[in-house]
């Protein structure tokens, strides 16, 4: 279909008179959140990142026994917060930066720029819609990992703690996927946010028990974002730890490290 | 204004002005600087020196008082690839105090049939068309248009035209680049012609363009043309360029009938055959070719 074929109407003078405004920025911010849910939600490839993945893992990983994981738990009790963790580092970082980055190329975010949104109220729509993914996420893995069997060992003190590590590892994770989507071209932002991935969720404690690496190994890779979420999320759920101290201050240097960087370096267009 | 990109000179002392309510057109070959001059106004890029003022507002500074009242059209994407038109547009409508109704703003901009088609399977020109209805959605008071007809088939480039008059009549300002001389003949009140990042002319259409009357035809090359200007009336000119194509002008303005009887009388003692004979005034393609000595779309 081209061209005058599908125009029904002349435009005509006596509809276009100036009312410019802005809308408030509470619905500009709902409107652009639910926007960027609904086209990840849409998005095939970011599902499986989101959502597939971490459930596979946590249902074939439980089922079948693959591999140890000795320390007293059981199966089940070992992975969903490893699978926790990595639900949020897939949403906040891997899923995000990709997204980011293609919006960066094909100057979505420059034709945002000329709208009223502001550019902190871009931000403040893709955080929203980020933890709005991960509150669909933990439901999902919750009821899946409960229906296998998964039986918490926290102290009442997780019900703060753990929305605080998710909060600090979102907000370390969201820094990095920036200031990868802000600086490197698409498809480069593409390979490295995958590659990371898959790497930290080999070596993130997710799957796989940071104990079972030799001492300086364990120390370095429980300094990473995604290892200090993942055994400070296994501290608080499946060892009664009330705050895991080193955990939380290692997100929080994180955040404020990716955030700063991100600011600095991002580049719209 | 003054824009570099390192040593590359984008925009070179430019200095324009657009009224309130009128149709200005930024007129230039592919290069010129067109796309940086607006988007400098849009608030993109800075100048690196020279004053810019929009609505009275600082591009730059005022950003967040100036986007509200400003629509802008790219001159290619901006719109994710997978998103259908409508819900596209329906959500930029959330960003506005009170926007145009979005299915009869596809309705106007002819992709009513295609609001659930996602961005990246409609044509060229249907993509460019749904950027424009993003420009006008919030009703700005001035409106940026980069090249809004490239690409577009020609019915779709007369209901773009057809839109930006309509615009004009309630008063909202257009601001449009544009390389086809037609479009800005048509559209503007006032057309900028900028090469190599100046003005080169400045003006309204009518005024660029003036009145002097012209003759073109083809012939044979090589005619005299000496011979031709002893057959005409004392105030004519004559050339060949390029070969073959004749160019008679009287700056006085009209082209009479006698003249025409002229002309054809000088062919018909040679026994040459014009072809593609026309009267017609400048266009801007020609106040473009003199002030510039290059063809505006080369």
């Amino acid at each position: 279909m081209t061209g005058a074929a599908s125009l029904n109407q002349a435009p005509t003078t006596g509809r276009f008179a100036p009312e410019p405004g802005a809308a408030p920025l509470r619905r500009m911010v709902a409107a652009q959140s639910a926007f960027e849910t609904r086209q990840l939600l849409r998005n095939g490839e970011q599902l499986t990142l989101t959502l597939i993945i971490p459930l596979l893992l946590l249902a074939a990983f439980s089922l079948e026994p693959l591999i140890s994981f000795g320390g007293g738990y059981t199966r089940i009790d070992f992975l969903t917060p490893g699978v926790i963790a990595l639900a949020v580092m897939s949403t906040a970082f891997t899923s995000q930066a990709i997204a980011t980055g293609f919006e960066r190329r094909y100057g979505v975010l420059k034709r945002l720029g000329a709208t009223p949104l502001s550019r902190a109220g871009l931000i403040a729509a893709k955080t929203l819609t980020v933890i709005g993914v991960e509150l669909l996420q933990a439901v999902i893995i919750v009821i899946v990992a409960a229906a296998l069997g998964w039986s918490p060992d926290a102290a009442p003190a997780a019900i703060v703690v753990v929305p605080l590590l998710i909060l600090l590892g979102t907000a370390a994770f969201s820094g990095f996927a920036l200031l990868l989507a802000g600086t490197l071209r698409a498809e480069a932002t593409l390979a490295a946010a995958n590659l990371i991935y898959v790497v930290l969720l080999g070596v993130g404690g997710v799957v796989f028990s940071l104990d079972k690496f030799p001492v300086g190994a364990r120390s370095f890779l429980q300094a990473l974002p995604t290892g200090a979420l993942s055994t400070g999320l296994r501290d608080v759920l499946a060892n009664g730890v009330a705050f895991p101290v080193r955990d939380v201050v290692t997100l929080a240097v994180w955040a404020v490290i990716s955030i700063t960087l991100a600011a600095r370096y991002f580049r719209w267009e | 204004m003054v824009k570099r990109y390192g040593p590359v000179t984008a925009i070179d002392g430019l200095t324009l002005t657009a009224r309130r309510g009128e149709v200005t057109a930024i007129l230039g070959p592919n290069g010129a600087g067109k796309t940086t001059a607006i988007e400098v106004c849009e608030g993109y890029r800075a100048a690196d020196s020279g004053t810019v003022r929009v609505l009275g507002l600082d591009p730059a500074r005022d950003a967040a008082a100036l986007r509200p009242r400003v629509g802008v059209m790219l001159q290619a994407g901006g719109i994710p690839p997978a998103v259908p038109a409508g819900e596209y547009l329906r959500t930029l409508s959330r960003f506005h105090k009170k926007p145009h109704d979005t299915a009869w703003l596809l309705d106007i901009v002819g992709l009513s049939g295609s609001a659930k088609i996602p961005y990246k399977r409609l044509s060229g020109g249907q993509q460019q068309r749904l950027s424009l209805a993003a420009a006008v959605l919030g009703r700005p008071e001035l409106v940026f248009l980069d090249e809004p007809t490239a690409g577009m088939d020609p019915q779709a480039r007369h209901a773009t035209w057809d839109l930006v008059t309509a615009l004009k009549g309630d008063g909202v300002g257009v601001i449009l680049t544009t390389h086809f001389m037609d479009e800005a003949e048509r559209l503007a009140d006032h057309v900028i012609i900028i090469d190599h990042g100046r003005a080169v002319a400045d003006g309204a259409p009518g005024k660029l363009t003036g009145s002097a009357g012209q003759l073109r035809f083809r012939a044979v090359a090589g005619l005299d043309i000496e011979s031709l200007l002893a057959a005409l009336p004392a105030d004519s000119a004559a050339k060949e360029s390029p070969a073959g194509h004749y160019l008679i002008e009287v700056p006085s303005g009209v082209i009479e009938p006698a003249l025409l009887a002229a002309v054809t009388a000088w062919c018909a003692d040679r026994g040459v055959l014009p072809s593609s004979l026309q009267i017609e005034s400048r266009t801007l393609e020609d106040v473009f070719l003199e002030l510039t000595g290059r063809e505006l779309r080369s």
